[in-house]
């Protein structure tokens, strides 16, 4: 018989063993269900993952990569702020649309004056839309002690309403003889959130995931914010001893996450994305509580599963278009990923024994 | 030995990393008051918990009534005759003492019936105790009984009773003797866990010692005097704590008129608490378990805010400042919780240094930390307070509880303190660890801070302490200086024997 037993101290090297391990056991399992489906599995796999990297078009889907992986790092970054300090903001998706019409909105309204600081403006704008959105579940908690965890989900589905009454309505292009959809920003050069060398992908948004995760990294290691920031997640009663102030923390924690998946909402809309429509979010914000705990919620983690997140949707788009698998068998691997992690994640926690006992 | 109840014998208990217990052997005569007694970590807990069916010993036998005995869990101990009273109650708060013992059987009678037979049973053993009553009205000492009773009707040989006077006022130590003695004369052998040496020398017929795992010696417990029984205990001599003599100056703190409501259910009222506290002087503020000591913690240390002019400090209003501003103008505390309330557990005694001493030891600038020295503030700890630990870098919950109180105590003293409030200095550590601990709060106080000692353990105040008040639900009563105190006077400050008056009802 096998025991579970609680290690002394949690071990390192299953700390960033047990991602690899996630991955590995994703591989055999989708590619069990691959096969199951009629396609070959090892094929499936090898296009999901060696495609988008180093196949013949990958100079196409490089830059794609950096597209779909800018919003995802940069939102699970702001997410794995308040998770380590036990705040459960899981409302980075109407947060991500929030920012997004907020700075699109502004965009709109000063169109066609030609303004050299509007897109920083546009970036602003966007963060306190998504900040102000990510902090009505946070004021609720501590004023009332609502559950953020149900507030935070349910504004989603309270900002997907509002953006297709945007889309519909007042943003809609009064140009668009009739279709739903605003301008679209790509064409309104001040705008823009263009390429920053053009054909890499490279827009504005990804530089921002790079300061962003730079910015995460040192904050947590050398900054008493980061300190108490873990803290209260690790013992919520040491913190108030050492002089946190609990409302305090929440109220930052849900303002910052609510900000940087604001900036990511901006970003795409400005960019990729282009006009506000009603089907502009693709469910980023869901992702990248993937994403934060895939990277272990650590900055450097988050970049690293943010860029596997990305090959994945990617690579999941070659398959079902090349090889006819369903969109729910790719999702469904995304969601396999999460799965064995939180399994694995025991590990790092628990270990097995071979239990020792004996009749008496 | 034929007629011995409960036989032991190389009984051998391993944790990984830890012999909790090695070849453990004694007898239990029936109708015998055995007591085990050792320091924490001696391994009592290992072998009652072993005797009790909770852990399944490695190697050693058992024999109850000259039959082998091994308990596959508690049901089959309570099954042979065995019954225990555990140091941590499992009660609800929310229910009848009836209901409580109810819970804790396999077929429970109508619940009148029960009533009544509780009636009879602390009636007959002189243990106050109405069935109707909510537990979460209870006094610690007045739980203790429901536990006791619950296990009477049991009609158990052996009853186990894991430091029970923790929680008890002197009177009620006196109540729960003469319940003992009663019971042991109708012939239930009582195994009585402890480590107060006069109690058990009072009580006691036979005394089994342990130390770090191994049993030292069973001796009989009034032929020796507590000196010789320590030294069995600790393995060396302890010296007790030297005071070094010198003149209360000004006052450094006052309290004036605090009163704070429960921020829980069942939690403790704080009322009307006044006293002021001058420079050099250590105040023991005893009580049991659960009379506001937590409360009164959190009121001086800032987790819970008052009236600004509550809690006065050299002058200036601090009731209304948060931990930060309190420890910025030298008012520190070491609260009773080491793991998870004064210390974080999953993280570093280097980052656990950080948790209190960022200003006064200046360790972050311009919210920046500085690691470098913020590790250098541990090991200065480490090797002050003699923190037995490979390094800074172990996580806290690494540590022997006995370490982790050095480590967290030392984290305070060492930031020079004008005032320093220690709830429970001392709780579950061994006796060598106690004593150092409470030398450096007498040696701080010679240097000029003053100090608020919270404890239930009445010897360490009685050592340590200038002036003694208790805090009895919520209460504190008036300060008189230690010297001319007896334990008479100390019990009845604490609050006399709870719940007495029911016994005549």
């Amino acid at each position: 018989m096998l025991k579970i037993e609680k290690r002394a101290s949690p071990s390192k090297t299953w700390n960033w063993a047990a991602p690899i391990m996630a991955v590995a056991l994703t591989m055999i399992v989708g590619g069990a269900l691959f096969g199951l489906l009629g396609v070959n599995p090892f094929q499936a796999i090898a296009k999901i993952f060696y495609e988008p990297l180093f196949g013949e078009y990958a100079f196409y889907y490089r830059p794609q990569l950096m597209i779909k992986a800018a919003p995802l790092v940069l939102i699970a970054i702001g997410l794995s702020m308040g998770f380590r300090a036990g705040i459960w903001n899981i409302g980075a998706e109407g947060q991500y649309i929030m920012g997004a019409l907020s700075g699109a909105g502004l965009a709109l309204a000063l169109y066609p004056m030609e303004l050299p600081i509007l897109l920083p403006l546009m970036v602003i704008a966007g963060a306190l839309g998504g900040m102000l959105w990510g902090l009505i579940p946070g004021y609720l908690k501590v004023k009332f002690g609502t559950n953020e965890i149900l507030v935070s989900l349910m504004l989603v589905y309270v900002a997907e309403q509002i953006l297709a009454s945007m889309a519909l309505g007042l943003m809609k292009n009064p140009e668009g003889m009739g279709f739903p959809g605003s301008r679209n920003l790509q064409q309104y050069p001040s705008a823009h959130n263009a390429e920053i060398f053009a054909g890499s992908g490279m827009h504005w948004g990804v530089a921002a995931a790079l300061i962003a995760v730079i910015f995460a990294y040192v904050m947590l290691t050398r900054h008493m914010f980061g300190f108490q920031l873990r803290l209260s997640g690790i013992a919520p009663r040491a913190a108030k001893f050492a002089g946190v102030d609990p409302g305090r923390m929440i109220l930052i924690c849900m303002g910052l996450s609510g900000a940087l998946a604001g900036m990511a909402g901006l970003f795409e809309i400005a960019g990729p994305a282009g006009q506000v429509s009603i089907d502009f979010n693709v469910g980023y914000g869901f992702t990248a509580i993937i994403v934060a705990f895939l990277g272990r919620l650590n900055p450097i983690g988050i970049l690293l599963a943010g860029l596997l997140l990305a090959i994945t949707y990617v690579g999941g788009e070659i398959t079902q278009s090349q090889m006819g698998l369903p969109l729910a068998a790719i999702q469904l691997f995304q969601g396999m990923l999460l799965f064995f992690l939180l399994a694995m994640d025991m590990l790092t926690n628990y270990r097995f024994r071979r239990s020792t006992k004996e009749a008496v | 030995m034929g007629t011995a109840l409960l036989s032991l014998s190389g009984l051998t208990k391993t944790y990984p990393g830890v012999v909790a217990n090695s070849d453990v052997g004694f007898d239990i005569q029936p109708g015998e008051v055995h007591a085990l007694l050792g320091e924490n970590g001696a391994g009592k807990s290992t072998l009652v918990k072993m005797i009790y069916g909770l852990v399944a010993p490695d190697s050693g036998q058992m024999t109850l009534n000259d039959v082998p005995f091994s308990p596959a869990d508690p049901n089959a101990a309570r099954a042979a005759g065995v019954a225990m009273v555990f140091q941590h109650f499992s009660l609800f708060d929310a229910l009848s003492v009836a209901e409580n013992v109810a819970l804790g059987m396999d077929n429970p009678p109508p619940r009148r019936e029960l009533s009544d037979k509780i009636r009879t049973v602390s009636k007959a053993y002189g243990l106050p105790l109405d069935p109707q009553r909510t537990v979460g009205d209870l006094s610690a000492g007045e739980r203790q009984r429901v536990e006791i009773i619950r296990c009477l009707l049991q009609d158990p040989k052996l009853l186990i009773m894991d430091e029970p006077t923790s929680v008890l006022t002197p009177q009620e130590v006196e109540i729960l003797f003469k319940t003992l003695r009663k019971l042991s004369a109708e012939g239930t052998a009582i195994l009585y866990i402890s480590h107060k040496l006069e109690e058990i020398r009072s009580l006691c017929d036979t005394a089994t010692i342990l130390r770090l795992g191994k049993k030292v010696a069973t001796c009989t417990p009034a032929e020796r005097t507590a000196a010789e029984l320590a030294e069995m205990m600790v393995g060396s001599s302890l010296r007790p704590p030297e005071r070094r003599a010198h003149e209360p100056g000004g006052v450094l703190l006052e309290v004036n008129d605090l009163t704070i409501a429960p921020t829980q259910a069942f939690g403790t009222r704080l009322q009307n608490i006044s006293f002021s506290l001058r420079m050099g002087e250590i105040l023991g503020i005893g009580g049991v378990a659960g009379n506001g000591q937590d409360e009164l913690l959190a009121a001086l240390s800032g987790e819970v805010l008052t009236d600004a002019s509550a809690i006065v400090m050299q002058g200036t209003a601090v009731g209304a400042m948060g931990p930060t501003g309190r420890r910025n103008r030298g008012l520190l505390t070491a609260p009773e919780e080491r793991l998870g309330h004064a210390a974080a557990p999953e993280m570093t005694l280097t980052e656990n240094a950080l948790l209190t001493g960022s200003k006064r030891q200046a360790l972050v600038k311009g919210g920046w930390i500085n690691w470098a020295a913020a590790k250098g503030f541990a090991e200065h700890i480490i090797h002050h307070f003699d923190v037995r630990t490979p390094g800074p870098e172990v996580a806290a919950r690494a540590l022997s509880g006995g370490n982790l109180q050095k480590f967290v105590i030392g984290r305070e003293v060492l930031q020079e303190p004008h005032v320093l409030v220690v709830n429970q200095p001392t709780w579950g550590v061994d006796a060598s660890a106690a004593a150092s601990i409470r030398q450096a709060l007498l040696d701080l106080a010679a240097d000029g801070a003053a100090i608020i000692c919270i404890s239930q353990d009445l010897d360490e105040l009685m050592e340590i302490s200038d002036r003694f008040a208790a805090l009895n639900e919520g209460k504190l009563s008036p300060i008189r200086a230690t010297a001319d105190l007896t334990v008479e006077e100390i019990g009845l400050m604490m609050g006399g024997a709870h719940g007495m008056e029911v016994a005549d009802a």
